[in-house]
């Protein structure tokens, strides 16, 4: 894309608006955030985020960098990853945060809640086998409390063991002594998480007007 | 105060119990009083008539009254001791009724009851206590109020402050205009009577009139149980309003005082009401003296809302529970002396009514709330990102219910003519909104299908992702490039870690991070469950047969060996077991914040209850988890037997062996149980009996019991095979 003055209404965002669901004015926004992060280049990588002070104090700031470079929230159903990233996929992987408009059928809200389930889903998933296995699981929740000093290493493991069970028991209900839950599985999440409502909670504003950027 | 009594069973017997125990000192204390009240009577008496000087002879010369009545001496705690102790009657009495209290909300049968006192003490010829402006806001409201405060979800209530003070201050000032206005218009007309009724005064009624009252709202809304955005909504206007309408009040009291009405004052009037709004609502932690001296209700939410995190994290579970039940029965008994002293002060006070005034007010509030409410939602849902829908408007609008503030700021007016006026179109309006909103919102939400309060279960699930989410959505602000709202809640937790929290909290505590919290006060509560619901209570996880051995992932070592080991021996193994189970559950070390001392010379019960109590808690955390340690060292719970029948090891340092390493039977014999229910019929009822089965098994070591046991134990066994 190259580092354009963002005029409203450019023709190039009419198909980006059309696939993500931006509005232009939002579409100028992050695209000058872009080239902010990425020093004017065409392509992101992954030390441009690391770049980002405010980013560091984040526990879970791997995973969040490694989603931006995930082929499976590219939507268009590829796998793997790559190292770096361009405009487009930059803004589709932002457009899972996009909250859902006031009217919507109940349809399209499942649509939604599945796309951000996905997401999450994606970011648990490491090894992209399409199931959470309690070493991933465990993983998550050591990143989660990474940031505290007293931290045993027992303790994160409880507590993955204790929900990798829950997750168990309301996916499968009984099993016998020897069977073994492999891991979890899309639909075993979204069973799981069918009350968090997540379509209402994982949403951030996105500006339509540029603030000067506060934090780099 | 319907919170006291809704939950389950075994709560509000306790509750009961407390009220029933705390009824019982009224009353000896009354009967201390009326005594001590007997003696002083007599000492008085002795005094008054004789020099000082001769006390003690005085004594001796007059004859000994054993018995006077001396009422006035005693009166007052005498009368208070006897409204409170009527209070918690019909608390009592209404639950007792239950099929009433569905369908009327406790307020209204408590103003109903307060109807009747006050009938019958009028009809005694007795003078009736009023709702005193000074009783009710330094006695009566305060415990409601920081009960409120205290117990307010933080989380819900910080992400729709937005909202919230754009109905609390900008939605009642345009009641209190709206309303007083109209009312002026309404005045004025021919044939009404009404023609002295200047506007300033309108005003101040309109601004008395106005604000939804937390009491009613609370009392209405807790037994409904929508959801909780609703809830907070209104619930937050309802405790945050009280501000605005405590300043336009004093303001339209002043301006009544300094004369009539121009045009310039009326501007000044808006000029200064704004500039109020504004300082109200932009500078909301740092009122300024006068308006923070007069708001008594900001400070207490303040400070219960700030207290709380602290309190509860330097505190043992049991203070907590006791501050939890002691703040929520003083405030259900105020909330409930508040309610019947409403309706003796209805029955009580010199009324005026005016057909006309009082119609036209009822009507007024419900169409300024309504259209207040939709054209401030107009506005905000610009802003907000979970718009709220029409039947969320409609809610909000049909929740807005007037309660005793507004009688008591009535009553404190001065102008007698006027007073009772506007008195009396101020209970009415309270009673219509009580009496009809409240009877009615409950079917009208069941109507309308509004989201209803989603069961909380506290899912280590949920938990884990909301922390994910959390950071998640903070790190996608960072990379957006803009502050919003996750960014600086983020900061402000970090802030609260870094200082606050280690000067505020004790010991390791404070720098616990709050899943590791979470996760210790869900297994603590599901210990406490089981032990004291015994048997019926129902386990979502633990009647699952889902148990760690489906989840760890098998290792090379894991080996079947139940069919290597013959029949004799696995039940001679099971045998000891159980024999040194009993003996070793005394020295085994409950993971858990209570500290199980186990005396062995202690009552024989007592010792069985605890017995139990551990064996379930160890049952419990066998299906859970590895227990999460802080301090002890890992090796907590080491059950030594006999060398050759090394059977259970439970050793922490080493999870990866953990469960595995116990030879099948030590597992299959604590799995066997939860696979029994799904042999039986019914759910719950199997739960029950195994439970019964295993308790008594364990604990009683009856022989009869055992070899029961054992039978069953090998049938299914043999079953699994």
């Amino acid at each position: 894309m190259g580092a354009l003055q963002s005029l409203p209404g450019q023709p190039q965002y009419a198909d980006l608006a059309e696939k993500t669901g931006f509005s232009y004015d939002q579409i100028g926004v992050l695209h000058k955030r872009f080239n902010q992060l990425s020093h004017n280049e065409e392509t992101l990588r992954r030390d441009h985020f690391n770049d980002i002070p405010d980013l560091a104090c984040n526990p879970i700031r791997s995973q969040i960098i490694e989603a931006f470079f995930d082929r499976r929230n590219f939507r268009q159903n590829g796998e793997g990853t790559v190292d770096e990233i361009g405009f487009e996929q930059f803004l589709v992987v932002m457009s899972h945060f996009k909250p859902p408009s006031l009217h919507i059928t109940d349809d399209q809200r499942e649509k939604i809640r599945k796309e951000k389930l996905r997401f999450i889903f994606n970011m648990h998933d490491t090894d992209n086998d399409g199931t959470i296995t309690l070493e991933e699981y465990r993983h998550v929740v050591e990143e989660l409390l990474s940031l505290s000093e007293t931290l045993e290493k027992n303790t994160a493991k409880s507590i993955a063991d204790a929900a990798m069970l829950e997750v168990a028991s309301i996916s499968m209900g009984h099993m016998e002594p020897d069977e073994f839950y492999e891991g979890i599985t899309f639909e075993h999440f979204l069973k799981l998480l069918a009350e968090f409502e997540i379509e209402s909670r994982m949403n951030i504003r996105f500006l339509k007007m540029d603030t000067t950027t506060l934090c780099k | 105060m319907a919170v006291l009594l809704r939950p389950p069973r075994r709560s509000c017997s306790r509750i009961t119990a407390l009220l029933v125990r705390s009824a019982c000192v009224l009353f000896l204390v009354v009967v201390c009083a009326a005594s001590a009240a007997r003696r002083d009577a007599v000492e008085g008496n002795n005094d008054t008539s004789h020099h000082p000087l001769t006390n003690s002879t005085a004594h001796k010369k007059k004859p000994f009254p054993v018995l006077s009545f001396n009422y006035d001496h005693v009166r007052k705690p005498f009368e208070i001791s006897l409204w409170i102790l009527l209070a918690l009657l019909m608390k009592l009495g209404f639950h007792i009724i239950p099929t009433v209290s569905t369908v009327v909300p406790e307020s209204c049968l408590l103003i109903f009851v307060g109807l009747l006192v006050g009938g019958i003490i009028k009809a005694i010829g007795e003078e009736a206590p009023i709702l005193d402006s000074k009783l009710f806001f330094l006695y009566l409201l305060p415990p409601i109020i920081l009960d409120a405060g205290y117990f307010l979800p933080i989380r819900a209530f910080t992400e729709n402050m937005g909202t919230i003070l754009v109905f609390a201050v900008v939605g009642t000032l345009w009641n209190a205009f709206f309303i007083g206005g109209m009312m002026y218009g309404v005045c004025q007309i021919e044939g009404a009577k009404l023609a002295d009724v200047d506007l300033l005064s309108c005003l101040l009624f309109g601004s008395i009139i106005s604000a939804v009252d937390p009491v009613a709202v609370l009392a209405v809304f807790e037994e409904i149980h929508i959801n909780e955005l609703l809830h907070i909504l209104v619930f937050g206007e309802s405790l945050l309003n009280d501000a605005v309408t405590v300043v336009l009040y004093h303001l339209f009291k002043e301006f009544s005082h300094a004369g009539t009405v121009t045009v310039s004052t009326l501007s000044s009037v808006w000029s200064v009401s704004l500039w109020f709004h504004w300082e109200v609502s932009c500078y909301m932690a740092y009122l300024s003296a006068e308006v923070f001296h007069l708001s008594g209700i900001m400070s207490l939410i303040a400070c219960g809302v700030m207290m709380r995190p602290y309190v509860e994290a330097n505190i043992s579970h049991k203070s907590y529970t006791t501050i939890k039940y002691f703040l929520k029965m003083w405030s259900s008994v105020s909330e409930t002396l508040i309610f019947i002293f409403l309706g003796v002060s209805t029955v009580a006070g010199p009324h005026a009514w005016n057909w006309t005034f009082v119609v036209s007010t009822v009507v007024l509030c419900l169409v300024s709330r309504v259209l207040g409410v939709i054209g401030l939602t107009f506005i905000i849902n610009k802003f907000r990102i979970v718009k709220l829908t029409k039947k969320d408007q409609f809610i909000v609008a049909y929740g807005g219910l007037r309660g005793a503030i507004a009688f008591s700021l009535g009553f404190l007016l001065t102008n007698s003519e006027m007073k009772q006026l506007f008195l009396t179109a101020i209970i009415t309006v309270i009673f219509f909104t009580v009496f009809v909103q409240g009877m009615t919102i409950r079917p009208l939400v069941e109507l309308l299908a509004v989201k209803r309060k989603k069961e909380n279960k506290g899912s280590i699930n949920e938990e884990i992702h909301t922390q994910f989410l959390d950071h998640l959505l903070t790190g996608i602000e960072c990379i957006c490039g803009h502050y919003g709202h996750h960014h600086w809640k983020d900061k402000l937790n970090r802030f609260n870690k870094a200082y606050v929290k280690k000067w505020l909290i004790a010991g390791e505590r404070s720098t616990e991070p709050q899943l590791i919290s979470f996760y210790n006060k869900m297994e603590m509560k599901q210990a406490m469950m089981l032990v004291e619901s015994g048997s019926a209570a129902k386990l979502p996880t633990i009647v699952s047969s889902v148990s760690m051995q489906n989840i760890q992932p098998r290792g090379p070592a894991r080996r079947r060996a139940i069919p290597s080991i013959s029949k004799s021996r696995e039940e001679e193994i099971r045998k000891i077991l159980r024999n040194n189970l009993q003996k070793t559950r005394q020295r085994l070390r409950s993971y858990s914040r209570h500290d199980l001392m186990l005396d062995p010379f202690e009552d024989l019960s007592e010792v069985r209850f605890r017995k139990q109590r551990v064996e379930m808690e160890r049952r419990m955390s066998h299906y859970l988890t590895v227990p999460a340690n802080r301090q002890e060292t890992p090796q907590v719970r080491k059950v030594c037997f006999e060398p050759e029948h090394q059977v259970y090891t439970y050793d922490d340092s080493d999870s990866t062996r953990g469960p595995r390493s116990s030879p099948p039977d030590a597992v299959s014999l604590l799995s066997e149980s939860p696979q029994r229910p799904s042999r039986r019929g019914d759910g719950e009822l199997r739960a029950k009996d195994e439970q019964e089965e295993l308790k008594l098994s364990r604990c009683l070591s009856d022989p009869v019991q055992r070899r029961k046991r054992k039978e069953t134990a090998n049938s299914s066994h043999n079953n699994n095979k």
